[in-house]
């Protein structure tokens, strides 16, 4: 028990510390944050106002006036960030940036939106997409990251910052082709025997997730 | 009239012979003494009450330490899927900017709480805040309306609002949660509820001892377009190229709804973190109180157990010189 204790009490002052990189507060507070706390010390004044997102949250630069050379891209997932304001820079840039001769270090990002696959790059002009289950690619260079996304929006700012939600992401080599194939006869025959709307769209849902997973392994 | 004193002397010590355990608990507990009745007539005084005291605090002293260990190790488990969800709501509040003071006709409030109790003043925080919200929100024309996640802020938001609720949620962390439950939640909420405005109050998990009380809002897509078009801080959402879909409005309503689920699977995190770390620190100074009324109980016990002894010997040693001269 004694073992125990001095675990716990070893551990404790490391999930403070890790917890401390969120606790900073940022004097951002912009004007809908003072309206909000004079209101609320107004009618209730026993009580501190609750906090909003806003000041836990990292300000973004903003819009520069001429392009910008770099991408900063932030890719979310509900159980993991999987890239985190990630820069990406395009040194040998020019008004044209894309297919220069020397592609040393050019990066692109292309996304699957509902429109078909958009690719991204810095200075790309502010953008609100939707997704559709696709493959998301990051070209660095000449490594390029493949990830399956299921569904999810993508943000382009102005100030070339690029946020992509998605609700699962997975990289393509732990999807299973035997599965894949299994998933998506299943689902054909589901959507054969579906007899209400709800259920057929289910399984209309189903196939569209399982050939794109299809055709990103073979293709 | 010997017999008389005598009857007295008997009707006198009958209560203090008669049942101990109930009548001694409900009297002074810190002195409880008794006369019992030893061989040959010689009186003990009784520490049983005292001693049966200690054994329950100290029952009580070994529950609350293991109900701390049991919170530590949940918050250990919780406490990473949190950190991780984190990165989820920040985009929309850097894409839709944070307007908390928006002025709309429909608020709901959805507050999150905890079913078990022990877990310190976390609740009552909350709902403290959701009446403070709807407080700020009445007017003419404007209305609240509640959605309670967790038994602990039913029970209180059940007594006087009754009327301003529309839906009660509870069992949240009968399995660990995750993010498919959470968005068939909020797809329950976004049907049955008309809203312009959601307003989601829960505790933000600082450290093991401080939890932040927080209203993260989501605004409908009407209110967002009337704001956009007002300029101010969501000026430049009109700025932005809207891909896919057929109009505009349908995206951003999918935005809407994608804001609101993601934004409370965060903030059911961030509660169930704040939860266990509050009853980490509850059952931590339960666990002292109840060590401090151990030793005061201990004293105690010594006290009296002394005092009978002396008693005893005082009572042998008159019996031996009254023998002798």
């Amino acid at each position: 028990m004694l073992r125990r204790a001095s675990m716990l009490l070893a551990r404790r002052p490391i999930l403070a510390a890790r917890a401390r990189p969120f606790s900073t507060d940022l004097p951002a507070a912009p004007s809908a944050d003072a309206t909000f706390t004079e209101a609320w010390t107004k009618v209730i004044p026993n009580m501190d106002p609750p906090k909003t997102p806003l000041s836990f949250m990292q300000p973004r630069p903003p819009t520069p006036s001429s392009i910008p050379s770099k991408l900063t891209v932030n890719f979310v997932l509900p159980y993991a960030s999987e890239l985190a304001t990630k820069e990406f820079a395009n040194p040998c840039y020019d008004l044209i940036p894309v297919f220069k001769h020397s592609i040393l270090s050019l990066f692109l990002l292309i996304v699957p939106a509902t429109t078909g696959q958009m690719g991204v790059l810095p200075g790309h002009v502010a953008t609100i997409a939707e997704l559709k289950p696709g493959v998301l690619s990051v070209h660095e260079g000449s490594e390029v990251t493949k990830y399956f996304v299921s569904s999810g929006f993508v943000f382009i700012h102005a100030n070339s910052f690029a946020d992509i939600i998605a609700v699962e992401a997975v990289p393509l080599d732990r999807l299973d082709v035997n599965l894949v194939q299994k998933g998506l006869a299943e689902f054909t025959s589901k959507l054969s025997s579906a007899t209400t709307d709800l259920e057929k769209a289910e399984a209309q849902i189903g196939i569209d997730v399982h050939s794109a997973l299809n055709s990103a392994l073979t293709g | 009239m010997a017999m008389a004193a005598l009857r007295r002397e008997g009707r006198r010590l009958a209560p203090l012979i008669s049942p101990r355990t109930i009548t001694a608990v409900r009297s002074s507990p810190l002195y409880p003494t008794l006369e019992d009745e030893g061989p040959l007539g010689v009186r003990h005084i009784s520490t049983q009450v005292v001693r049966n005291r200690m054994k329950s605090v100290k029952n009580i002293q070994k529950i609350t330490k293991a109900m701390k260990m049991v919170a530590a190790s949940k918050l250990r488990a919780i406490q990473t899927k949190t950190e991780n969800s984190r990165g989820l709501w920040q985009p929309f509040t850097a894409l839709l900017g944070d307007l908390p003071s928006a002025d709309v006709k429909k608020n709901v409030v959805v507050t999150i709480s905890s079913d078990k109790g022990l877990c310190g003043g976390i609740n009552s925080t909350s709902v403290k805040i959701s009446k403070g919200l709807h407080k700020l929100n009445s007017g003419p024309e404007k209305e609240t309306k509640y959605v309670i996640l967790g038994e602990k802020a039913k029970a209180q938001l059940v007594r006087d609002s009754k009327k301003d609720i529309e839906l009660i949620i509870t069992e949240l962390q009968k399995n660990p949660l995750n993010y498919t439950q959470v968005s068939v939640l909020a797809d329950e909420i976004l049907k049955n509820v008309e809203y312009d405005a959601l307003r989601i109050v829960f505790n933000k998990f600082q450290s093991v001892v401080s939890f932040v009380p927080t209203v993260s809002t989501v605004l409908s897509t009407e209110i967002v377009e009337r704001e956009a078009e007002s300029g101010g801080k969501l000026g430049d959402l009109d700025s932005y190229e809207v891909e896919g879909g057929e109009t505009k409005g349908e995206i951003l309503q999918n935005l809407a709804e994608f804001q609101f689920s993601c934004t409370m699977f965060n903030a059911v995190l961030e509660n169930a973190c704040s939860e266990q770390g509050a009853r980490m620190s509850a059952m931590d100074s339960s666990s002292r109180n109840a060590g401090d009324m151990l030793d005061r109980l201990t004293l105690t016990y010594n006290r009296t157990r002394q005092a009978s002894i002396t008693t005893e010997l005082i009572e042998i040693i008159s019996g031996a010189s009254a023998l002798e001269g």
